[in-house]
């Protein structure tokens, strides 16, 4: 939904970023407001993924210009868990095993870790037990999956409905959804889709990093971006989505010809 | 700050029990000869039949030399350099607390170990060995309410003579092996046990051995013996002042389990582990060996060993009751230069016999740390299993992991499991656990905890959080 008045929840400007001796992202514009959905599109190696992470704070990203504000704070000092604790989530697009952790004991820490953050109280085992069984029902979770480590021997569709119930109990004011799309099957899509639904309001912002479309016809966005080259190169309504569809990414080549070629 | 420094300044951190206790102690001379070994049974005025153990064990373990089997590098010991017997000088064991050296009570209070009537652990009776003698035992006269003995094994010398006959040196032989040889022959003090037939015993029973002196090394001897039908749990510590030599201990345990009987045997060995150079800490070279002589009995110990320079150490069981279960669980943690070469030994004898072995070996640092089993099915053995599984994890990237299981059956009907795996901390599994919320050092001692977290769940209770926080210390700062 867009509201012109509504707060600015994270404004990038001009983000430029490496990994390793790379650069990736090579002046990123975007700004995004409450109650907003987003979609950026683009094809393998446009450096839509790097986007996440950076946001997200990983290591191996080195920002080397621009700024990311977040709430009017610098989110890019903040050690990725701070991040994580001031509302910014990443859902991962290949979450990773943690053999021998348990699932639930993840989703308490975590959930108490934001809840700190927010001054609200600490939920002991059996307090979080019950906020888990009634967030389960958002992604349509077996609670015996609470009882595994975390995501380990889950299915590609069970890790990704993991990673929307911890946004649901962590309740981020800008969720970047990192291909959540990616091998899931069409039930499972529509479950993690409806789980993304559910979860956005007025008050918060989904940022979908996707390469199809047909995430895009569960969930609407009010913006989508098609990014080339580390940079977004054009933005639109959903219908930007649809033409992407039709005319494939070939055309995102011939723009960026023509760019290089009014710069020469 | 990288990831990598940080998990490294996590393993790091400053050992808490390095203090020494300023105490006059009575010595002998360094060096070791069959005059030392006289002396040191006369000191302890023992019987001619213990005089005649040692001596005997004296003269096997010159014939002896030290084994190079193990995967451990360090420089040749001169046994003639280690001061073989070290006592505070109040010699004689005290009949009340009151009357113990109020710095040795307080040595004891810092290592959170409190032994005074109004602060001792209420349900937990402690034997407290400090250097070659213990200087206290807590709890004795409740205990002896249910025909429980738990005392040291010198006191044992002398009021019960008879039981330390009978069983001293029968699971682990004098000439068993160097370290073992050795320690028969200059053996210091450790505990007794015994639950006669049908007792459970009432309360956990505990020791704590302390090294003090610079130069002494520490040969303690333990044993334990459970009668028919009867069961203990037995639950060791260890620590040691900060030296830059390194202080040899070389123990021998020797458990023995009648018909039905039951023995838990939980380590925490947090002895002095050298600094990042690898300079100082304690040689352990230990032989613990456990057997099940009834049937239907069990034997199971459970180790985590967090501290000393070298550890040689293999707790066995001998399953020679029809029907006898062992296990052995064990988490061996080493970070900077230390070496571990640990494992354990299951020889199934008797029929349907059952083992059970968990390890799990975390290497951070330089550090080399190796797991060695061997799992033995005899030809009477009908009907033996046995299950093994052996995890390593590997923190940074410089330090080593090994295995080295063996496996010998004679038995055509017997089942033998072995697992493996080996696994690093990754970047991604931590920025995953970091991207939600939780803190790096968290999000480190989370996962070493899980990994270790079949293990712990054997010790009992009042120690498996104290064991949690202290790997959690001893990894502070060495993710990397």
């Amino acid at each position: 939904m867009i509201r012109p008045d509504a707060p600015v929840l994270l404004e990038i400007r001009d983000l430029h970023a490496r990994v390793e001796d790379k650069a990736i992202l090579k002046g990123v514009n975007l700004t995004i407001r409450a109650g907003e959905i987003h979609a950026v599109m683009g094809r393998n190696g446009s450096g839509k993924s790097t986007l996440s992470k950076v946001l997200a704070g990983h290591p191996a990203y080195t920002v080397t210009g621009g700024s990311v504000t977040y709430r009017g704070e610098n989110l890019l000092e903040l050690d990725p868990e701070q991040r994580a604790r001031i509302g910014v989530f990443l859902g991962f697009q290949y979450p990773v095993e943690i053999p021998g952790v348990s699932n639930l004991e993840f989703l308490r820490v975590s959930t108490n870790s934001r809840r700190a953050e927010k001054g609200e109280e600490e939920l002991d085992t059996f307090a979080f037990e019950d906020l888990v069984r009634e967030r389960l029902k958002v992604v349509q979770m077996d609670p015996a999956f609470l009882d595994r480590s975390v995501n380990e021997g889950f299915s590609g569709g069970e890790k990704k409905r993991n990673e929307i119930l911890q946004m649901a109990l962590l309740e981020p004011l800008v969720a970047i959804l990192d291909e959540t799309d990616s091998g899931l099957d069409i039930d499972a899509l529509r479950i993690v889709a409806g789980g993304v639904n559910q979860l956005a309001n007025a008050d918060n912002a989904t940022l979908l990093i996707t390469h199809y479309q047909r995430l895009l016809d569960a969930i609407t966005p009010d913006y989508v971006h098609v990014m080339a080259a580390g940079r977004i190169l054009r933005t639109g309504g959903k219908e930007l989505a649809l033409e992407l569809e039709q005319r494939g990414y070939d055309w995102v080549d011939q723009e960026l010809a023509a760019l290089a070629a009014e710069v020469a | 700050m990288s990831n990598a420094q940080a998990v490294g300044d996590l393993v790091s951190q400053p050992y808490k029990y390095g203090f020494v206790t300023d105490i006059e102690t009575e010595k002998i001379a360094k060096g070791l000869s069959e005059d030392v070994v006289r002396l040191i049974s006369s000191k302890k005025e023992e019987p001619s039949f213990l005089l005649d153990f040692r001596l005997r064990a004296y003269k096997q373990w010159l014939q002896m030399s030290e084994p190079d089997w193990a995967a451990l590098g360090y420089p040749p010991i001169d046994y003639q350099d280690v001061v073989y017997y070290a006592a505070p000088k109040q010699q004689q064991k005290k009949a009340s607390l009151d009357e113990v050296d109020p710095k040795l009570l307080e040595t004891f209070d810092k290592l959170g170990i409190p032994l005074s009537e109004q602060k001792r652990l209420s349900n937990v009776a402690v034997d407290a060995v400090f250097d070659s003698v213990s200087i206290a035992t807590t709890y004795k006269e409740k205990l002896a309410e249910h025909g429980v003995i738990f005392c040291s094994i010198s006191e044992a010398v002398k009021e019960h003579p008879e039981l330390i006959e009978r069983y001293l040196g029968t699971v682990v032989p004098s000439n068993d092996n160097y370290f073992a040889a050795l320690n028969s022959a200059v053996f210091s003090d450790g505990s007794f046990v015994f639950i006669p037939k049908g007792v459970e015993c009432p309360m956990e029973l505990s020791t704590y051995f302390r090294i003090n002196s610079g130069d002494t090394g520490q040969f303690e001897r333990t044993l334990i013996v459970a009668e028919e039908g009867a069961s203990v749990s037995y639950l060791e510590g260890c620590t040691a002042p900060m030296f830059d030599t390194n202080q040899l201990h070389a123990a021998v345990v020797e458990l023995v389990a009648l018909d039905d009987a039951s023995i838990k045997y939980s380590t925490v060995q947090n002895w002095y582990a050298g600094d990042e150079n690898g300079v100082g800490g304690i040689y352990n070279f230990v032989t613990k060996r456990g057997q099940c002589r009834g049937d239907r009995s069990k034997i199971s110990w459970t180790q985590v060993e967090t501290g000393s320079a070298i550890t040689w150490k293999y707790p066995s069981c001998v399953l020679q009751g029809a029907d006898s279960v062992g296990e052995f669980y064990s988490v061996a943690l080493t970070n900077n230069k230390q070496q571990a070469d640990t494992g354990t030994k299951m020889i199934h004898v008797g029929p349907r016999t059952r083992s059970t072995i968990v390890s799990k070996g975390i290497s951070a640092g330089r550090s080399a740390n190796s797991y060695r089993g061997l799992v033995q099915i005899g030809p009477k053995a009908v009907g033996a299993r046995n299950y093994s599984q052996c995890d390593s994890m590997l923190i940074g990237d410089q330090a080593a992991a090994n295995t080295y299981p063996y496996i010998r059956s004679q038995q055509p009907q017997a089942s033998v499991e072995h697992e493996a795996s080996t696994c690093r901390i990754s970047e991604d599994q931590l920025f995953y656990l970091q991207s939600r919320g939780i803190g790096f050092e968290e999000a480190v001692s989370m996962m070493v905890s899980g990994f270790c977290r079949d293990v712990f769940n054997q010790l009992p209770m009042e120690f498996a959080a104290e064991a949690d926080k202290l790997l959690a210390l001893k990894l502070e700062g060495s993710v990397g």
